[in-house]
């Protein structure tokens, strides 16, 4: 019988952040770019350099980002020490040593920010869930499906549909198969008939938005560093 | 002036700057900050054609004469806004100040437009600056930085209450045209910086003043583009829509266009290069080309043509200007119609043009 891995390996590493999102762009960091390295010790100390599109990018989601690569490695099973750093940008220091000292965004931002994130997280994620809301509907509509009528235990099953019920359900909106399609992402109220062409429409200019922003962030990256970043891929 | 297919376009280069950013005007104990936002603003150029790129040093620093011949010799402009940009805290003469691009531009009259700019947390001495100002320059119109650190704040909203005295003051002064630039780093920091929510307000608040959101509100179009469709007053720059997107994410270039289309219409969109970031050139050739491509994915958007372009290119503009447009590039009455704006819970019919 083999003893149990107690060491994280850089496979683990990589898993773990993947699970951290831009939560401007709803996509991994990872896939993003942003990672521009991670190593973990044999005896456990993980070290992750992140990197971004410019040096001016918003410190708040930087803030975000940085702190929810901290909590992913940290909770590694072998991890004992993490040290997570965002290179090359104006509120470096600012970001990396809140982070570092677990002092949330308003301590490591003295002066400049009155609350924590969760309400700007919690914007964001209803961008999101609108943006999926595009990404399932546009094929449903293509085949002439009843949107007002679908539950999400009716909608075939795909990675956009789970990606959408996973944001709900961060946002404590109802994500089961019983729930209506389509909901307003801030109340939770069935979207009626005489709301669904505007919300489909504003659905789809966010997912717009949100894909334009992707892409000139990922342009903008591309011209600050050569290489690719660990776990990149193309939008 | 541009012509392509027997078509003659009148253009206004709706914003674009002639700055000094070379380390000589850095600011010392800014330098970061100086030399990060050229940076970031020479980074933004790599998303135009390989053949348009400048040396980093070249951007920093270019001269009148090179302005001149990109602008208006090479680039097909007939007009120019200069749109200010101040940044003191970085840089000791300003990035681009009105008096630095009113120096230049007084060599060449009737090519250039001086917009002015204002700071609310400049209090009294901002508003004698300002009287100053649209006195000397002629100013119509203002570009407005909400994200411009002043001694300390990191920025500021348009519904602060300095804000309302001071667009109260302009409006008095004449001042029509109100250019407003969302950038990052506003204050307080756990808020969107991007939000546009204050452009709302203050666009209601003041219905005789125009809002031109620059970038059209780039990186929240959708924000953007809910709040323009229901005010008859605001409108769409499109300076780095064309510049960043066209060439660099064509597919998302179409996207973004068709709901602007959608959503603000073509009476209300402007065509600005933002040089230096990307020369007109290669803008004003490929936007007047640009044709919204056959994919199922874009078959609801309204199309573009060539009324609604030369609107776009410069015809909409000079109606904020007022500035004068010789009969050939004018359009015959009832040219075009705008794009479908969608009246709250009701599809309106694509007009098409």
């Amino acid at each position: 019988m083999t003893e149990p891995l107690t060491v994280a390996g850089p496979r683990a590493l990589l898993e773990a952040l993947e699970t951290v999102r831009d939560p401007e762009l709803d996509e991994p960091i990872t896939s993003l770019g942003f990672v521009a390295s991670c190593t973990v010790s044999a005896d456990g100390d993980a070290q992750v350099s992140l990197r971004l599109p410019t040096y001016f990018c918003a410190p708040n989601f930087a803030y975000l980002m940085v702190a929810d690569a901290y909590d992913a490695v940290s909770a590694l099973p072998g991890v004992r020490s993490t040290s997570v750093i965002l290179a090359d940008h104006f509120a470096s220091d600012a970001i990396n040593g809140g982070v570092a000292a677990q002092a949330g965004f308003v301590r490591s931002f003295d002066g400049e920010a009155v609350a924590e994130l969760d309400q700007l997280r919690a914007d964001f994620l209803r961008k999101a869930v609108m943006a999926g809301t595009d990404q399932v509907s546009r094929p449903l509509l293509a085949a002439g499906a009843d949107l007002l009528a679908m539950t999400l235990g009716q909608v075939p099953p795909s990675r956009a549909l789970a990606r959408l019920r996973e944001r709900r359900a961060e946002l404590g909106l109802p994500a089961g198969d019983d729930a209506p399609l389509l909901i307003d992402p801030v109340t939770g109220v069935p979207v009626g008939a005489e709301d669904l062409p505007l919300h489909l429409r504003r659905a789809r200019v966010t997912r717009v938005s949100i894909e334009a922003n992707s892409g000139i962030c990922r342009g903008m990256l591309r011209h600050r560093y050569s290489t690719p970043g660990q776990g990149e891929t193309d939008q | 002036m541009y012509e392509s297919n027997g078509e003659k376009y009148f253009v206004v280069d709706g914003h674009m700057h002639y700055w000094n950013a070379a380390p000589d005007n850095w600011v010392p104990g800014a330098e970061n900050y100086a030399e990060g936002w050229i940076k970031c603003f020479h980074a933004y150029q790599g998303l135009g054609p390989p053949e348009t790129h400048w040396s980093l040093e070249h951007f920093e620093k270019y001269s009148e004469d090179d302005l001149m011949k990109d602008v208006f010799e090479d680039g097909y402009v007939d007009v120019a806004i200069f749109q200010p940009t101040y940044l003191k805290e970085w840089y000791k003469e300003g990035f681009n100040t009105t008096e630095r691009n009113a120096l230049m531009g007084e060599k060449h009259p009737g090519r250039f437009v001086y917009n002015t700019r204002w700071d609310p947390r400049d209090g009294d001495a901002g508003i004698e600056q300002l009287k100053r100002n649209v006195d000397r320059f002629g100013s119509r119109g203002a570009k407005l930085y909400t994200a411009e650190w002043n001694a300390g704040s990191r920025g500021y909203k348009l519904t602060d209450p300095a804000s309302y005295r001071f667009l109260e003051a302009a409006q008095n002064l004449g001042i029509k045209n109100v250019h407003v630039h969302k950038g990052p780093t506003i204050w307080p920091l756990d808020k969107d910086a991007f939000d546009v929510a204050d452009v709302d307000h203050v666009a209601t608040d003041f219905p005789e003043l125009n809002f031109i959101v620059e970038h059209v509100g780039l990186p929240r179009i959708e924000d953007f583009c809910f709040m323009a469709t229901q005010e008859p007053n605001v409108y769409a720059g499109l300076a780095v829509v064309i510049g960043g997107l066209m060439h660099a994410r064509p597919k998302f270039f179409a996207k973004v266009m068709g709901e602007l289309l959608f959503w603000v219409g073509e009476d209300k969109m402007l065509f600005g290069s933002d040089y230096a970031i990307w020369e007109p050139k290669w803008q004003v050739e490929g936007f007047v080309a640009w044709e919204m491509p056959d994919d199922s994915e874009l078959s609801d958007y309204p199309r573009l043509g060539v009324a609604g372009k030369k609107k776009i290119m410069g015809l909409n503009a000079a109606k904020l200007y007022d500035i004068k447009v010789p009969d050939e590039f004018q359009l015959p009455a009832g040219s075009g119609t705008p794009g479908a704006q969608e009246v709250l819970g009701q599809e309106q019919p694509v007009a098409g043009s």
